[in-house]
C-alpha cells in the first residue's frame, strides 16, 4: 500500500487549489473525489463571483481570505489560463432606507481593506433603475468549474494523484498514519485534508465526535440566453436580506457571456437534493425583475441549483465564520469546515494557509521542474488569423461540433484527453463548453458520442452524463432485441 | 481567409436548402453553393425513416432518406457545389459569407444568399420543467437520430412530453424497438402534431395520450427514475389532486421547434416574433436585399411538401432580385396566428401560408385590403397543426392604395 504524505478528501475548488499549492513540493499527495470529475458539488453551482470582501464581518477568516484571495486572481489567471474579468459590481439602493445600508456596507468594506469603494447616484447600467449604488470595482467574475479544473489538472501534471468516483467510507488512525478506506481500495496517509464541502461533517465523524453541525442551504439559478447579454455589463446586487446570511438574488454576467439570475436560499435536509422547483423559478424571475424590469420571461436556457455548506442554523444565529484548523483531538486531520461564499474567492488564499499548516508536519522542499499547463483560448475567442493558423496546423480545429457555442472537434478531443481521466459528457461540457448553449446539447451530443466511441474506444453503454449511475443509453438497438 | 465567389449561396443542406438550390439553378443561376454543417446532405431527412414524404409533390409516398435522395440527385444534375462539415459563422449586408471547415476560413462573395438553416427543438428549459437533472432526458429528434442513424437505444421505459409530430413518430419507433412507451403527455386539449400521426403512431399501438396534462417534476439523481404528471385547469394551472408519479427511465421532449436564426440576427435581419423567422415579402426576400429565407428557419412547416414549394419559390426569386421598395403589411386578424409573407411589394397571385389559433369547423377565411374584402374561402375544418394555404390575387390598385392587408377567420 502506497503511503501518501497528504490525502485530500474532496476535489472541489478548495481541494483542487490545495492540491496545486502542495504540488510545488516534494510530497506524495492524493485527492479522493466522490464525483466523476472535480467541481462536482458546490464548486460547480454558484454565481462564479470573485468577491471583493465587502460582505464579510471584519476580522473574520471569511473577510481575510476573501480580500487576500481576490488579489491573487489576476496573476493566477495569467499563469493557468482560466478567465477572470473584473467587471465590478453595484449594490443598488432603491430608497433612503437602503441608502443607509449602502453606507454601512461601504464602511465594512473599508474596514476589511477593500479599495476604491464609492457611493454613486448615477450608475453606468441603463437597464437598472435605482436611487444610489455602491460601486465595488474590485469584484469580478470567473468560471468556477473552469477555474477548479485548471488547478486540478495542473496539480495532476505535477504528480498529484486524483482518484475520481472514489468515496471515502472509513478512516482509522494507526500511530502516525491514517488508514483510509474507499470504494476503490485502502490508502495510507500522514495528513488528511478534509475539503469534503457538504460532507465535511461525515468525514470528521469517522475519526472523532464532531462539535458542529452543517445546515445545507440550497440556491437555485436561472441562466439566460447569450442574446440578452447586453442587459448588464457589471454585477448587480440588492441590499443583502436580513433574515439569512446570503447576498440575495442578484444579476451576474458570466464569463461565457450569459446572464445568471439567483440564487435563492432555502434550508434543506438532504445536501444531495439538487432539484429546481417551479416556485423558486418563478420567484427568481420576480426578484430579478425588481432589479431589471426588462428581464425577458422567455430567455431562460437552463436552470440549476447548488448548495451552501452553512455552519449556522437558520434558527440560532445566522452567521458563522469558516473553520480552518488542525483537529486538536486528531493531530494530522486538517479540517476546512463551512466553506461557503466567498469560498471560491478565498480558495487560493486558503490553499496557501493550509500549506502552512502542512509545513508544520513536513519540511517542505520545492520540486524542480514544476510544470504549468495553461488553458488555451477557445476557438471562438480567437482572431480570424489565429483561427486560420490553427486549422492549418490541425484540421480538426476547422470542424465545429457544437453549433451554438462554436466548439471544435479538436477542443472536444482535448477535453476528453484531460489528465484527470474524467470522461463523462459533463466533463466535456465543463472543459470546452460543448452542450452549454441554447440547444443544450441537442446537436453536439451525437458528435461527442461518436468521438468517444471512435477516438477513445468507449462503449456506448459506458457513456455517462455525470455519475456512474447516469448512463446515457441502454445499448445498441439490435443487442437489446436479442437479450 | 480563402476567397470565393458564387451567384447563389444556400446556407443549410436540408430539404429546404436542396430544393432552393436546385430551383435557383433551374431558374438561371450561373452557379450555386450549398454550405452545410453535417457530413451528409438532407438535414434531418436521413433520420426520418418513416414514409409520407413527397406525396403531394410527386404522388409517391417516400421515406425521408428516399426523399433526400431525390433532391441530392437533382443537386448533382445541376452541378451545384456542396461543402459539407462547413459552419457559416456570419454573413453581412454586402452579401459576403464567412465560413469555416477543415480547409480553413473562407470568405464567400455572393449575389444572393438563401437562408435554409432549419430549426432546433425546444428543450426542458424552454418550458422550465422543475426537478432533478438526471440523464435520460432527450429531445425527440435527438432520440430519433440516436436510434435511426446510430443504432443506439436511449431507454426502455419512455414517457413523451408534448405531442409534436416527431414525438408521435418516436412513440411508434420506440415501441417497434421493444421499449415500453408509457404515454404521451400534452398540456393542450388536442394534439399538436398532425391528426394522421395520432392515428398511425399512437392509436394503432395502444399508446395512451394524456391531454390537458403536463409534467410537474422530474426525479432521478443519476438516471431518470420517474416523472410526475398532473392535469391542468382552464388557466393552465396545475390541479394538485390529479398528480401521479410514473416510473420511467427516459423522457422524450416534443415541445415544438424554434427556427434557427442566430445568423439572421447577427446580420441584422428583421424577425417576426410569432414565426421566429425573418419577415419576408412575396418573393421570400428578407429585410436585407438579396437575402432570402425558406424552410423551417422561415416558419415551421407541417409537411416537407409544403416546405419544398416555398423553398423553390425562394430559389427562383433569388436569381433575379431587385432592391426592395416599401410595400403593404400583411396582418394576422381574428383567430389567425401568423401569415407568411408578412409584406407585399408587387402585384400578382400570392401564396399565403398561415396557421390558425385553435381547432375550428366550418370557417371562412377573409383577406381584406383596408376593410374591403378581396378574398374569401371556406374550409370545413382547420387545426393549428395543419398549415393553411390560400392564393390571393394582388392588384396594382391594392399596392398603390398603401392599405395593409389583413387575414382573418369568421367561423
Amino acid at each position: 500500500m502506497k503511503n501518501f504524505h497528504v490525502a485530500i478528501i474532496g476535489g472541489g475548488i478548495i481541494g483542487s487549489t490545495i492540491a496545486w499549492e502542495l504540488s510545488r513540493y516534494k510530497l506524495n499527495t492524493i485527492v479522493f473525489e466522490k464525483g466523476s470529475d472535480v467541481a462536482s458539488g458546490t464548486s460547480k453551482a454558484n454565481s462564479g463571483v470573485v468577491h471583493s470582501g465587502i460582505n464579510s464581518r471584519p476580522t473574520s477568516l471569511k473577510a481575510k481570505f476573501c480580500v487576500e484571495g481576490n488579489q491573487l486572481f489576476q496573476q493566477l489567471s495569467d499563469q493557468l489560463g482560466f478567465s477572470v474579468k473584473f467587471t465590478g459590481k453595484y449594490v443598488i439602493a432603491r430608497n433612503n432606507e437602503e441608502i443607509k445600508e449602502l453606507k454601512k456596507l461601504k464602511q465594512v468594506g473599508e474596514q476589511n481593506g477593500v479599495p476604491n469603494l464609492e457611493i454613486k447616484t448615477e450608475i453606468n447600467e441603463p437597464n437598472v433603475p435605482c436611487e444610489a449604488a455602491l460601486w465595488v470595482p474590485t469584484a469580478g467574475i470567473v468560471s468556477p468549474y473552469q477555474m477548479t479544473i485548471a488547478f486540478a489538472e495542473n496539480a495532476a501534471i505535477n504528480n498529484v494523484e486524483f482518484l475520481l468516483e472514489t468515496e471515502v467510507v472509513g478512516i482509522k488512525k494507526q500511530n502516525e498514519t491514517f488508514l483510509i478506506k474507499t470504494n476503490k481500495g485502502e490508502f495510507k496517509s500522514n495528513i488528511i485534508v478534509n475539503a469534503a464541502g457538504l460532507n465535511c461533517r461525515s468525514i470528521v465523524s469517522m475519526l472523532e465526535k464532531p462539535d458542529f453541525n452543517i445546515y445545507p442551504c440550497r440556491g437555485e439559478y436561472l441562466i439566460l440566453d447569450k442574446n440578452y447579454n447586453n442587459l448588464v455589463s457589471s454585477m448587480i446586487y440588492p441590499i443583502p436580506p436580513r433574515e439569512v446570511d446570503v447576498l440575495g438574488v442578484h444579476i451576474t454576467p458570466t464569463i461565457e457571456g450569459n446572464i445568471l439570475l439567483g440564487p435563492s436560499a432555502e434550508f434543506i435536509e438532504d445536501p444531495e437534493d439538487k432539484k429546481t422547483t417551479k416556485e423558486m423559478m418563478n420567484q427568481l424571475l420576480i426578484e430579478a425583475k425588481k432589479i431589471i424590469p426588462s428581464i425577458p420571461d422567455k430567455g431562460v436556457i437552463s436552470a440549476y441549483s447548488g448548495t451552501r455548506c452553512k455552519l449556522a442554523s437558520p434558527e440560532e444565529g445566522r452567521w458563522a465564520d469558516y473553520r480552518i484548523e488542525e483537529s486538536k483531538q486528531t493531530p494530522g486531520l486538517i479540517n476546512l469546515l463551512g466553506i461557503e461564499s466567498p469560498g471560491l474567492t478565498a480558495a487560493p488564499a486558503i490553499a496557501k494557509y493550509v500549506t502552512e499548516l502542512v509545513s508544520k508536519h513536513f519540511d517542505l522542499k520545492e520540486k524542480t521542474g514544476f510544470k504549468v499547463k495553461k488553458q488555451g483560448k477557445r476557438f471562438n475567442e480567437l482572431s480570424k488569423e489565429e483561427q486560420s493558423k490553427l486549422i492549418k496546423k490541425d484540421s480538426r480545429w476547422g470542424r465545429i461540433v457544437c453549433r451554438c457555442e462554436h466548439i471544435t472537434e479538436k477542443e472536444v478531443i482535448d477535453a476528453l484527453s484531460n489528465p484527470l481521466g474524467a470522461k463523462t459528457l459533463s466533463s466535456v461540457k465543463y472543459r470546452c463548453r460543448a452542450g452549454m448553449g441554447r440547444c443544450q446539447g441537442g446537436f453536439c451530443t451525437q458528435h461527442i458520442v461518436r468521438i468517444m466511441e471512435e477516438k477513445f474506444n468507449v462503449d456506448v453503454k459506458d457513456i455517462n452524463l455525470k455519475s456512474p449511475e447516469s448512463y446515457l443509453f441502454v445499448g445498441r438497438t439490435r443487442e437489446v432485441k436479442n437479450d | 481567409m480563402i476567397e470565393h465567389s458564387v451567384d447563389v449561396a444556400v446556407i443549410g443542406g436540408g430539404p429546404a436548402g436542396l430544393a432552393a438550390a436546385v430551383s435557383a439553378r433551374e431558374n438561371g443561376a450561373k452557379d450555386a453553393l450549398i454550405l452545410d454543417r453535417n457530413s451528409w446532405l438532407g438535414g434531418i431527412l436521413p433520420q426520418c425513416i418513416h414514409d409520407g414524404f413527397g406525396v403531394e409533390e410527386t404522388g409517391i409516398s417516400m421515406t425521408g432518406p428516399e426523399y433526400a435522395n431525390m433532391y441530392t440527385n437533382a443537386v448533382k444534375k445541376q452541378a451545384i457545389d456542396v461543402w459539407n462539415e462547413t459552419m457559416v459563422l456570419e454573413f453581412n449586408k454586402k452579401l459576403e459569407i464567412t465560413a469555416v471547415n477543415k480547409k480553413g476560413l473562407h470568405k464567400i462573395k455572393t449575389k444572393s444568399i438563401i437562408l435554409a438553416m432549419g430549426c432546433r427543438e425546444k428543450t426542458r428549459w424552454n418550458v422550465l420543467i422543475p426537478g432533478d437533472r438526471p440523464s435520460g432526458i432527450f429531445t425527440a429528434g435527438v432520440a430519433q437520430a440516436f436510434i435511426n442513424l446510430y443504432n443506439i437505444l436511449p431507454g426502455k421505459n419512455v414517457v413523451i412530453l408534448g405531442s409534436g409530430d416527431v414525438g408521435l413518430i418516436m412513440a411508434r419507433r420506440l415501441k417497434l424497438e421493444g421499449a415500453n412507451v408509457l404515454g404521451v403527455v400534452e398540456i393542450l386539449p388536442y394534439a399538436s402534431g398532425l391528426p394522421r400521426n395520432v392515428v398511425q403512431c399512437l392509436d394503432d399501438y395502444d399508446i395512451p395520450m394524456f391531454l390537458n396534462h403536463t409534467i410537474t417534476c422530474i426525479k432521478g439523481r443519476g438516471r431518470l427514475e420517474s416523472v410526475t404528471i398532473a392535469q391542468v385547469g382552464k388557466n393552465m394551472n396545475i390541479l394538485p389532486e390529479t398528480k401521479q408519479e410514473i416510473k420511467c427511465d427516459t423522457l422524450l421532449l416534443s415541445l415544438g421547434l424554434i427556427p434557427e436564426n442566430e445568423l439572421s440576427k447577427g446580420a441584422g435581419i428583421e424577425l417576426d416574433n410569432i414565426t421566429g423567422g425573418p419577415v419576408v415579402d412575396q418573393d421570400y426576400m428578407t429585410s436585407i436585399s438579396g437575402v432570402f429565407a425558406c424552410g423551417n428557419c422561415l416558419q415551421v412547416y407541417d409537411t416537407v411538401d409544403a416546405l419544398a414549394v416555398g423553398a423553390k419559390h425562394a430559389g427562383k426569386y433569388a436569381v433575379t432580385w431587385k432592391s426592395k421598395n416599401d410595400g403593404l403589411k400583411v396582418k394576422s386578424g381574428k383567430d389567425v396566428r401568423y401569415v407568411v409573407p408578412q409584406k407585399i411589394t408587387k402585384k400578382g397571385t400570392t401564396r399565403f401560408t398561415l396557421r390558425v389559433e385553435k381547432p375550428m369547423q366550418n370557417v371562412t377565411f377573409y383577406v381584406k385590403s383596408g376593410g374591403d374584402e378581396i378574398f374569401k374561402k371556406k374550409l370545413r375544418w382547420v387545426n393549428p397543426a395543419n398549415m393553411v394555404e390560400i392564393n390571393v390575387d394582388i392588384s396594382d390598385k391594392m399596392i398603390n392604395s398603401k392599405k395593409d392587408l389583413e387575414v382573418s377567420i369568421d367561423g
